[in-house]
């Protein structure tokens, strides 16, 4: 079973994900959304990937996804061997972006694309900053 | 002739472990190979192409290496985005070329990480974008997204694990006849599958080699070229184009291959049928099957059963690959396979393959892939056409 490495290194938080990260300590997980074309994106940014448009906006996402791909690494370096096996991978929120993340608490093995999983967070060295994986779900 | 621009010149340095040379003397060395290949010398170059020194980041890389070799140019560029610069840098090396900028273009990549011992697929911690702190930071390296793109390929397409082999197995079969190959051992589908996981599906000979090593191209006006005492190989068409997560909706499947591939054979003329030898960047086996795909060898999704029956193998299949052993058994000097994907073409176009693997070839396409397939990639073609004295 793969585990959650608690408590991560800390992202480089910029202004612009910020508050994606600070929502992430408080147990939301944002999507960018485009007030002009409508556009759902992931990663935060302040303009619009599709349009240029910079009327955009966070709104939380209900955190429910399904898993798009993964991989499980035998080698990698800087993963610390006591919380492997990582599980890297792929979810596509149901709002329809995709991000890549871990997927923790699973046995790759067991794990097959299509599965439902759900966001939780694990927390940084930092109090204002949490990093969102998923987990399976039935 | 009739071609804008010709490479006149290509080199390979043999080395695959260089621990008492600099990066800089590699570049130096293979500078003097192209070169010499082509007839010339270091004061005829008035345009010079590098993605630079891997070790001197920020080092405003093509003034370090022009102070270096001590060039004299009227055209520069350092166009870096991974192992497809060197085929991109041969498309601006054209453009420069016909617009009266350059007549003689050098292109030189070197690199050392095997020496270095670069652990390519490693750094969690080392978060060096913005976007490092979405991908890296769950452990989402080159080879993570490498094996997820094929896990996505085969769960869509059916694609199986003895397809991605037989890529290796075709590979391994050329490099026997290369005595600088680092692998040059014919291996099975069998010891594709049975070499230690990687990240499932993509296993140890799934991937490519580390290797120290580099390689460079001279490229040159019409007008150089006739006064050559060597055979130039004309640059028919290239196309580049990058591929990004677009917000997070990107299908991983997919590669810019498709745009730089059809922007290349458009500016040639050709169509993939007209195509006789094709080097395809290997960082892993999934990269060649997806390119062949999009280069439109095959129907989307065809590429497994595409690559089964030695379709790759030289000289007898139907689309022989990578005769030098590619970037899985020969050499990917700096982790930038691109260059070696220009210079065994050219080696085929001029008939300077191993005999075994030389096919008879008047129309070569080499395909580069930089960056990461998943995040951000480039892809970079060339239509390469026969030799011309």
């Amino acid at each position: 079973m793969s585990d959650a490495w608690e408590p991560r290194p800390v992202p480089d938080v910029t202004p612009e994900t910020a508050e994606y990260w600070a929502a992430a300590a408080d147990g939301d997980l944002l999507v960018g959304t485009c007030e002009a074309c409508e556009a759902v994106f992931h990663y935060p940014r302040a303009h619009c990937p599709d349009c240029f448009s910079e009327a955009v906006s966070t709104t939380t996402a209900a955190g429910t996804a399904r898993l798009y791909t993964f991989a499980s690494p035998e080698r990698i370096e800087g993963w610390p061997d006591e919380h492997r096996p990582l599980i890297v991978a792929q979810v596509e929120l149901d709002e329809g972006p995709r991000l890549i993340t871990n997927v923790v608490d699973a046995d790759p093995s067991a794990l097959s694309i299509g599965d439902r999983v759900a966001v939780r967070f694990v927390p940084t060295d930092r109090d204002d900053v949490a990093i969102p994986v998923f987990e399976p779900v039935d | 002739m009739g071609a804008d621009a010709y490479i006149a010149g290509a080199y390979e340095h043999p080395t695959r472990e260089a621990p008492e040379t600099s990066t800089m003397q590699l570049h130096a060395a293979v500078a003097r190979g192209a070169l010499d290949d082509a007839g010339l010398s270091l004061v005829d170059v008035d345009g010079y192409l590098t993605a630079g020194v891997p070790e001197y980041t920020f080092a405003l890389q093509p003034l370090t290496m022009a102070d270096y070799l001590g060039l004299d140019v009227s055209f520069v560029d350092s166009t870096d985005v991974g192992g497809s610069s060197y085929l991109s840098h041969v498309g601006h090396a054209v453009s420069a070329i016909r617009d009266g900028t350059c007549d003689v273009a050098l292109i030189t990549l070197a690199g050392r990480p095997r020496s270095r011992a670069q652990a390519t697929g490693s750094g969690v911690r080392e978060l060096r974008t913005m976007q490092d702190s979405f991908e890296r930071i769950y452990g989402s390296t080159p080879i993570s997204q490498y094996a997820m793109t094929a896990r996505r390929h085969a769960h869509e397409y059916g694609t199986t694990r003895e397809q991605l082999a037989a890529i290796r197995v075709a590979a391994s079969r050329h490099a026997q006849y290369n005595d600088d190959a680092m692998y040059p051992d014919p291996v099975t589908v069998e010891d594709v599958i049975d070499s230690p996981p990687v990240a499932e599906p993509l296993h140890l000979l799934d991937c490519c080699v580390i290797s120290d090593g580099g390689g460079a191209l001279v490229v040159v006006s019409e007008e150089v070229a006739s006064q050559l005492d060597r055979e130039a190989v004309p640059v028919l068409g290239h196309g580049e184009a990058i591929g990004h997560r677009d917000g997070g909706r990107a299908d991983v499947t997919r590669t810019a291959a498709r745009e730089s591939g059809s922007r290349a054979f458009e500016e040639a003329g050709l169509e993939p049928a007209d195509v006789d030898y094709v080097s395809i960047y290997d960082s892993f086996t999934i990269t060649v099957l997806l390119a062949l795909e999009d280069l439109g060898f095959c129907e989307k999704g065809a590429g497994g059963e595409f690559v089964e029956g030695g379709t790759l193998e030289a000289p007898d299949g139907d689309l022989p690959f990578n005769t030098d052993g590619g970037s899985l058994c020969s050499n990917h000097p700096g982790n930038r396979g691109g260059m070696t994907k220009v210079i065994e073409a050219v080696r085929q176009l001029r008939g300077e393959a191993a005999t075994p693997v030389q096919v008879d070839a008047d129309v070569a396409l080499a395909h580069g892939t930089g960056g990461v397939l998943g995040t951000r990639h480039s892809a970079s073609t060339l239509v390469l056409g026969g030799t011309e004295p």
